[in-house]
């Protein structure tokens, strides 16, 4: 029998850990992550899960310890947030780059200077090319069942995968989860069984030096892997379904049928953006919602799908790559490029550093999107100057 | 004629890719030796990330995990956890670290694993500076070596960091310093390190002739000196306090033995020469105090002539 249980977002990502059975965590604490990892120990201490929890003295070395017992063929888990994800930049890619499933939940968080506890989605977005899936989740509920996703995923094509929550948006605001039922859990999640394991009595150099011919076939065959999670993601999330009444897929649509304009959300802003397209429908107005869940691998195919067709669209970021443009702007620009008649596409950033997105917000995105003509000309919503 | 006690199974392959007369090469053959085939081994940046062959071959008789330059300790640590999860309780888990990357980058994570006594055994072979990159100094070039970022002109002007104090004050279960010119007190101490829980710390000397500026030939000798003169002591800390010196040279020799033969000291004067083995007598003192501290004695230490 699953039960409901109300939990912040951080112990919905414990409970996730919990239940896909994980076997090493290693952790660092940093805010606003540390319940998450505060819970994990408490349950390893009790004797709840079986697991071996590792203490570690920086975020480096819990990327690292997870990286070589993943390797050694165990199930591994962190979580961490911004300074701390930065700081296992290089683990990143060396889990990446050994095709380790390791599944970290990142509590995103505005990067310092100037220090921030506060959200957005700099840290994360400055990992997207380590080689990492990354899935951004809009509830509690989609906290925890992404983990479970996510290991799902991550053991068939040996790569690594984030789950991205919003600082104290999600992190320390308590909704009701549904825990499942460890035995279909288990169902869902059988134990990992590495292909290739470090273990006595098989001599073999893991990660050995490659030389120019040899190394990028290495990297061709990760390109493959993420291109083939895009099919995986799509058959697990219906899987999942089926199992715990939950669809996932890589994107969600929302009153798109007859959207003429579209606005597209990443992470826990989209329940807000769901509340103005509800208002705005009151008004009359044509417009939908497209919530990009999982941003790599990037979802082309449903991306194009979706706005297709229709004669605007406007992309929130709650980030900004310095010099260009709101980083999953670009992402769409880039997606419906091959498209013959394309929408246009405006970018708006908002909600830095866990500035409020309102529902307001989402209102005049809408009508300036409809009036906007320049492509060019990023939005900062509510700069105060 | 004494009787070599060093068991004869071979765990490292001909054809690895180490130079002549490396000493970091014949320290594995010797590590492997002690620790036997139920053993894992993770490989920071180093001379033996090359050594073990690239992705195509491998020159060892165990699985190596290769890993980022800091994080040695902190891997040995993951895979031991990760071993124990399946099943593979008693096999030897170690991390193989060169200077560089045990003294300078590596040692937030040593510290780290040492402080929570993590069951893993932790070597460093001391080449004294960076030398898979080509000669830079690291902390452990001694004081007055010529390396390419310590140039003849302005040589290390630092003595080297005492590793060995550091790891003695994180009360470690085992540690001990070995030289591969004396392979049986090698052997004897990795073995011992073997049956011991918790974490343990292995120094090698281990000398290299591009870095050092010498003949491949004469490795061996020149390491050889190195404990004979008392700059590298061989000696074994338990618990961070018991020191028991592991060998007396017959005679203490000048420092100036050792440095001639290596081209890397060949400008220093008289004076720094003498200011070496002031350094030099000055620990060896300090050690064999603790060693009377311990033992109450310096009686039983053994010296064994056949060496010299």
């Amino acid at each position: 029998m699953s039960i409901k249980k109300v939990l912040t977002g951080n112990h919905a990502v414990s409970y996730g850990a919990m239940v896909s059975r994980v076997q090493v965590i290693s952790a660092y604490p940093i805010t606003p992550q540390t319940q998450v990892v505060e819970l994990l120990s408490e349950m390893v201490a009790d004797g709840i899960l079986d697991a071996i929890f590792v203490n570690v003295e920086s975020e480096h070395s819990a990327m690292s310890a997870c990286v070589s017992a993943s390797a050694a063929g165990a199930r591994a888990f962190t979580a961490t947030s911004a300074q701390g994800l930065a700081l296992m930049h290089e683990m990143l890619h060396w889990a990446a780059g050994a095709r380790l499933p390791i599944v970290l939940a990142n509590i995103n968080r505005a990067m310092a200077p100037p220090w921030s506890i506060w959200t957005d989605q700099n840290d994360s977005l400055s990992q997207r090319d380590t080689g990492w899936m990354q899935i951004y989740v809009e509830s509690n509920q989609e906290a925890f069942d992404s983990i479970i996703l996510a290991y799902k995923v991550a053991e068939q094509v040996y790569l690594p995968c984030m789950v991205i929550l919003d600082a104290f948006v999600l992190s320390h605001t308590s909704e009701p989860v549904e825990i499942y039922d460890q035995e279909k859990v288990d169902k869902f999640l059988p134990p990992y069984k590495p292909m290739v394991a470090i273990e006595p009595g098989k001599a073999f150099g893991y990660g050995a030096l490659a030389a120019p011919d040899t190394y990028m076939e290495f990297r061709y065959k990760m390109q493959k892997a993420m291109e083939k999670a895009v099919e995986i993601f799509e058959k697990e999330g219906k899987l999942f379904g089926e199992m715990f009444g939950r669809n996932y897929d890589l994107v969600e649509e929302y009153m798109m049928d007859d959207a003429e304009y579209v606005i597209v959300t990443v992470g826990a802003t989209t329940s807000t953006a769901r509340v103005a397209i509800q208002e705005l429908r009151k008004q009359g107005e044509k417009v939908g919602l497209l919530k990009i869940r999982v941003i790599r691998p990037f979802p082309f195919n449903k991306v194009r799908e979706a706005l297709k067709g229709r004669k605007k669209v406007a992309v929130l970021d709650r980030n900004i790559s310095f010099g260009y443009h709101g980083i999953f702007y670009q992402e769409i620009k880039s997606a419906l490029y091959p498209l013959k008649e394309r929408p246009q596409v405006h970018g708006y950033i908002a909600g830095l550093g866990g500035r409020d997105i309102t529902i307001k917000d989402f209102i005049d995105i809408y009508h300036d999107m409809k009036k906007r003509e320049d492509m060019e000309e990023i939005v900062w919503k509510g700069v105060k100057l | 004629m004494k009787n070599w006690n060093i068991p004869q199974d071979e765990l490292l392959y001909s054809g690895h890719a180490a130079c002549q007369g490396c000493g970091g090469a014949l320290a594995m053959r010797l590590a492997l030796k002690a620790l036997g085939e139920n053993s894992v081994a993770t490989i920071p940046a180093c001379c033996w990330t090359i050594i073990s062959g690239d992705v195509l071959y491998h020159a060892l008789k165990i699985p190596v995990f290769h890993t980022a330059f800091e994080t040695a300790a902190i891997s040995a640590t993951g895979l031991k956890a990760g071993l124990t999860k399946r099943g593979f309780k008693d096999t030897t888990v170690f991390a193989w670290a060169g200077d560089g990357g045990t003294f300078d980058i590596g040692i937030q994570a040593i510290s780290g694993a040492a402080e929570r006594n993590e069951d893993i055994i932790y070597f460093v072979y001391d080449n004294e500076a960076y030398m898979n990159t080509g000669i830079q100094r690291s902390s452990a070039t001694p004081w007055g070596a010529w390396t390419t970022t310590t140039p003849v002109k302005h040589p290390e002007d630092k003595p080297k960091k005492n590793i060995d104090e550091i790891l003695a004050a994180h009360k470690i279960p085992y540690q001990a310093t070995v030289n591969v010119a004396y392979p049986e007190d090698f052997v004897r101490k990795v073995k011992k390190a073997k049956e011991i829980k918790g974490f343990r710390f292995i120094h090698i000397l281990a000398p290299c002739p591009p870095g050092w500026k010498m003949p491949s030939d004469i490795s061996i000798q020149v390491a050889r000196l190195a404990t004979q003169t008392g700059i590298f002591p061989l000696y074994e800390v338990e618990n961070g306090k018991h020191y028991t010196v592991s060998y007396l040279p017959p005679k203490k020799l000048p420092v100036a033995e050792y440095l001639k033969l290596q081209g890397r000291f060949k400008h220093l004067t008289e004076s720094q020469v003498e200011y070496i083995q002031k350094m030099v007598d000055e620990n060896w003192e300090s050690l064999l105090r603790k060693h009377e501290l311990t033992h109450g004695t310096l009686e039983n230490i053994p010296r064994p002539e056949f060496y010299r």
